[in-house]
């Protein structure tokens, strides 16, 4: 067994309406960065975990996010494994 | 007699008030059942009362969901019987798949805790089945994710099959975004599921049973409840 690390990333689907991003780029605006047209609030996940190959552990974290880190109702998650 | 369980999580924390309603007010059976226990044997419907299940840790539901009792209430409800969902429980019976769509952050970033109404949409479900259709019902929410989604398809199908129970509405029961506390696609406030067994609802009818609480809409759905199981 090896031990691999994950990222997961959540984001919001780009249909679903993001209050916080939103509230974000106005205070971002307030602070004087005018440029900014859109923010997009998401979640970051960092996880260890033990498998027996690089595909098992792939397989299993994208599992993991589809049925408890993300809601896939409104989101949707990128992985990426490291060893 | 029916025997009613209030489905309690770590962080739920308006079990006592369902109980009480039920049990002091209209003098029925009611238990509280921890979320480690497995079995809802003899029990004829269960609630999920609001709070803060397993601290709203990853999403409101997220984490409760996989609590060991869920798997009887999801068994109670294929076998018919009323599960209702109220606020944070609401929140859980959708992560749990029993009812569509998802709560998104309300649209101003608030707790909005205060009374609004609520329009009777359909009078099948158990919660409404001592209601009329366009009655208008004034009961408390007090939640900060309340933003009702679904996609389109969802939306439509909730729509078409008549499962949308309750609406936010104006006094006079007319919708209007101003009447909206939160942003939700198109006004809901509280569902079913196809079946209607199923019911989800933000509004807590556990704050509103009597008129020294500021209102007694609430005991109308409760009322619902016990005349559907007996």
């Amino acid at each position: 067994m090896k031990v691999f690390r994950a990222k997961v990333f959540v984001r919001l689907k780009p249909s679903v309406h993001d209050p916080q991003g939103e509230t974000i780029r106005g205070a971002l605006a307030t602070l004087g960065y005018q440029g900014v047209q859109e923010v997009r609030q998401g979640k970051y996940f960092e996880m260890a975990l033990e498998a027996a190959s690089r595909e098992e552990a792939e397989a299993s974290v994208r599992e993991m996010a589809n049925r408890v880190l993300s809601n896939p109702v409104i989101e949707t998650f990128e992985v990426e494994l490291t060893e | 007699m029916p025997r009613f369980a209030i489905v309690v999580f770590p962080g739920s924390n308006c079990e006592g008030d369902v109980l009480y309603a039920l049990r002091e007010v209209l003098g029925q059976e009611a238990e509280l059942v921890w979320h480690k226990e497995t079995s809802l044997a003899g029990y004829d419907a269960a609630l999920l009362p609001g709070g803060f299940a397993h601290g709203d840790y990853l999403r409101p539901g997220a984490i409760a969901r996989f609590s060991p009792i869920m798997g009887s209430v999801i068994s109670m409800a294929e076998e018919g019987k009323p599960v209702i969902g109220i606020c944070n429980g609401f929140q859980v019976l959708m992560e749990a798949g029993l009812l569509p769509g998802a709560m998104l952050r309300n649209k101003t970033l608030r707790y909005v805790c205060r009374y609004v109404n609520l329009r009777v949409e359909t009078t099948t479900s158990p919660l409404t089945r001592e209601c009329r259709k366009g009655d208008v019902l004034r009961i408390p929410i007090g939640h900060a994710d309340g933003n009702f989604y679904a996609d389109p398809a969802d939306l439509e199908e909730l729509e078409r099959g008549g499962q949308v129970m309750l609406r936010y509405s104006t006094p006079a029961g007319e919708l209007a975004d101003e009447a909206n506390p939160n942003g939700s696609l198109n006004h809901i406030a509280g569902i079913t599921n196809k079946e209607g067994n199923v019911v989800g609802l933000m509004p807590h009818l556990d704050r509103s049973y009597q008129p020294e609480l500021g209102s007694d809409h609430g005991l109308r759905l409760f009322g619902s409840l016990v005349a559907s199981v007996s």
